[in-house]
């Protein structure tokens, strides 16, 4: 394939951010806007095409004569050449799960552009803020196309900063700051567990590479053998600090406390960065280097562990979060986590590896209601002025648009037939009940759990009671309307696509199978979800506080989402910052100042001592020369004699 | 009677020890600039009769001096020129007084 298409898809987004970034203020809003959105939409276009060629074409170059799709390199430039072996090059790498990101980024990108034209409107920084957008979908789409796991790590930061950028977008409130700050610390963090194992895997492999990692990962790993470190072997650690990486992205706990403050950035950029994509790409660095994986069975193990823990907390706390951002929050973190427990699931011995292709099926379809239920909470945030529940209620006949649009989402997000979720998450499940009944039991409950706070946030929203409205709230304008129509109907029809047939571990078709034991329980147990939220929530009364009051402590630790951020507070304050910063600092300011400062006293001391004898008399230096002149005439006599 | 080296010498001596202590203690420059010049010609004198007593076949002593005389000269202009300078100043040749220009 021509390399011209691809090195446009990543050109067109970084060459958009430049140009608004350093020529947009001289730009009207508009001007800005419609510029960045048609730079998005050309993207668009392109990643269409591109993936259409991958999946349709038949080029020999994308799929084998037995059917197998390949991995195809379209360009690999030597970026940074230190040493004949040490080669950093940056590339464009297509394969089935890249081709589908190709789909996914552009179409949430495009969507959040749109949206922005209307939900920014007249902000202060608007041309700014497409700026950073187009940042940001460059780094993304810079991520999955990376070639190799440099290229990843370095467009991995550039996702960072420019979340870090986004989140912070309303830099005067000192909320926004604070995140945004709390973000990027704490992904930096887990990126340098990335950093580390990445060092650990190329310094025993001697490569970056994904395909020579990953074609044949037995034959590369097989230096790592018998090299261990404290007991445990270099290549589970390395496994393991790469997935720290994953885990710092894509929230999972212990390193989730990011994800819920992001929320502070404007709605669109939750609805692109923090649900759709960026938070995925955790999932997605597992996926890529999954052969890798799959040679360590204990890291996976790991992944399966964390991910389910995670994805049961933050169900958990999603059922008691006032903010309804939050509780979309959280439901992304528990939905990420479910992607996570796939991958920790997939083996090929359990249907030819199921939890990979369900994993990136859930991506997929999560993007898009993901991206549709952040918009529409945007569109309600737009309309009341609030973000919590409590400013809201009865709004089904005030916004209608978005009323339906938000209900596809929740409905699909509970997995109900036929929409989008239910087909992915019934993936998930039939891949966990093959591994293991205990773990299929408990992303069941989770399961569950989703369609409760879901449908609770929906009743709560658009049914209830209706608050003292000051000025009637109405749906959004037409740019703001249609992202959400296009999504909803994307969220409703995406589970037909035949997700095997593009997506598979190895790049094999895969007959998807209906497992009605398993589709039954999920929806049955999704649909007593949905009628307790709407036995709880549909009016007005005090069941929800009656409940609440009866295991109050339960209420309220959820509430405050377990203690999590307390936790922290207390690890870095009471622990880091008074058991090794501050010996750090004083130690600092004691000792290396001290000493430097004490030179400096001295010679100040010693120079005032001195300074008299510089007189600026001439004749007192004379008889000082003619002193030391005979003194050590006396003394040359005294020796020579 | 014969006129040996150290007949030359003391004279030299007394001249150059003159010059010692009058560029100690006169406060006048111009003062101290005759002391100064007293002490190079004492020197000069020096190098002229070590050359013509120990090495009479050579002539670097005499060299020496004339060069020392014609740079003792140019200096001695600069000198005076900076205390004319000085003078048109602060009307005063005082080098004591000079020394406020060290600030």
């Amino acid at each position: 394939m021509d390399f011209t298409i691809p090195l446009l898809i990543l050109a067109i987004p970084l060459g958009m951010f430049l140009l608004l970034g350093l020529a947009g203020m001289k730009m009207s809003h508009k001007t800005a806007g419609v510029l960045g959105t048609l730079g998005m939409g050309t993207v668009l276009v392109l990643s269409y095409f591109t993936a259409f060629q991958y999946y349709f074409s038949g080029n020999p170059e994308f799929i084998s004569e037995a059917g197998q799709r390949l991995q195809s390199i379209i360009f690999n430039v030597d970026w940074l050449a230190f040493t004949p072996n040490l080669v950093i090059r940056l590339g464009f790498l297509l394969d089935p799960i890249s081709a589908m990101m190709l789909i996914v980024i552009p179409t949430i990108s495009f969507m959040v552009h749109l949206y922005s034209l209307g939900y920014m409107k007249g902000e202060k920084g608007f041309q700014r803020y497409y700026a950073f957008l187009s940042l940001f979908s460059f780094s993304m789409l810079g991520l999955v196309v990376a070639t190799n796991i440099f290229q990843m790590y370095i467009f991995w930061e550039l996702v960072g900063a420019s979340s870090y950028l986004l989140i912070g977008f309303f830099y005067t409130l000192p909320s926004a700051v604070s995140a945004s700050k709390k973000a990027f610390i704490v992904t930096r963090f887990a990126d340098l567990g990335f950093l580390v194992g990445i060092l650990i895997l190329s310094f025993y492999t001697q490569t970056f590479d994904f395909i020579t990692l990953t074609s044949d990962p037995g034959s590369v790993l097989a230096s790592t053998a018998g090299a261990t470190f404290m007991g445990c072997s270099v290549l589970t650690l390395a496994m393991v600090l790469i997935f720290m990486g994953g885990m710092g992205k894509s929230a999972m706990m212990p390193l989730h406390i990011w994800l819920p403050d992001a929320m502070e950035g404007p709605t669109p950029v939750s609805a692109l960065i923090h649900a759709a994509t960026m938070v995925v790409a955790g999932v997605y660095l597992v996926a890529r280097m999954f052969p890798v994986y799959l040679q360590v069975p204990s890291s996976l193990e790991f992944v399966l562990v964390i991910g389910a823990i995670t994805a049961l907390y933050a169900a958990v706390v999603a059922c008691c979060q006032i903010d309804i951002k939050r509780v979309l929050a959280f439901s992304t973190i528990s939905q990420i986590a479910f992607m996570m427990v796939s991958l920790g699931v997939a083996r090929p011995e359990i249907h030819e590896c199921l939890g990979y292709m369900a994993s990136m099926f859930h991506l997929f379809t999560h993007a898009m209601f993901k991206a549709l239920l952040f918009l529409g909470a945007g569109a309600l945030i737009h309309a009341v002025h609030s973000n919590n529940y409590t400013a809201m209620g009865g709004l089904r006949k005030y916004m209608p648009i978005t009323h339906i649009t938000f209900l596809i989402g929740c409905l699909a997000i509970a997995g109900i037939p036929p929409f989008a979720g239910f087909f992915s998450k019934d993936e998930i499940l039939v891949a966990v009940y093959g591994y293991s009944t205990f773990w299929g039991i408990w992303m069941s409950c989770v399961a569950g759990l989703t369609a409760f706070y879901m449908f609770r946030i929906y009743y709560l929203i658009f049914w209830w009671n209706e608050p003292d409205y000051h000025h009637r709230p109405h749906d959004g304008e037409m740019v703001m309307s249609l992202p959400l129509i296009i999504l909803a109907a994307v969220s409703t029809v995406a589970g037909f696509i035949h997700f095997g047939e593009f997506v598979t571990w190895q790049g094999h078709e895969y007959q998807i199978h209906m497992d009605y034991v398993v589709a039954g329980i999920s929806v049955a147990i999704a649909l007593v979800g949905i009628f307790f939220a709407r036995f709880l929530y549909l009016k007005e009364n005090d069941r929800p506080r009656r409940m609440a009051d009866s295991c109050r402590w339960l209420w309220t630790a959820a509430n405050r989402r377990f203690y999590w951020d307390e936790i922290y507070m207390f690890i870095t304050h009471k622990i880091i910052f008074n058991g090794i910063c501050r010996p750090i600092a004083w130690f600092d300011r004691a000792v290396i100042d001290g000493s430097m400062n004490g030179l400096a006293i001295v010679t100040n001391k010693a120079s005032v001592a001195i300074k008299n004898l510089q007189s600026g008399r001439v004749q007192q230096y004379v008889l000082l020369y003619l002193i030391g002149a005979l003194l050590l005439a006396v003394i040359t006599a005294w020796c020579v004699l | 009677m014969d006129i040996t080296l150290i007949y030359y010498l003391v004279p030299s001596l007394i001249m150059f020890c003159c010059g010692i202590y009058g560029f100690l203690t006169r406060k006048n420059m111009i003062a101290m600039l005759i002391s100064l010049e007293l002490m190079l010609n004492a020197i000069d004198i020096n190098f002229v009769v070590f050359n013509r007593f120990l090495y009479p076949g050579s002539m670097e002593g005499m060299f020496f001096t004339l060069f020392a005389i014609a740079i003792a000269a140019a200096e001695t202009a600069i000198a005076i020129a900076i205390i004319i300078n000085i003078f048109r100043a602060d009307k005063n040749i005082n080098v004591e007084d000079a020394s406020q220009m060290k600030n």
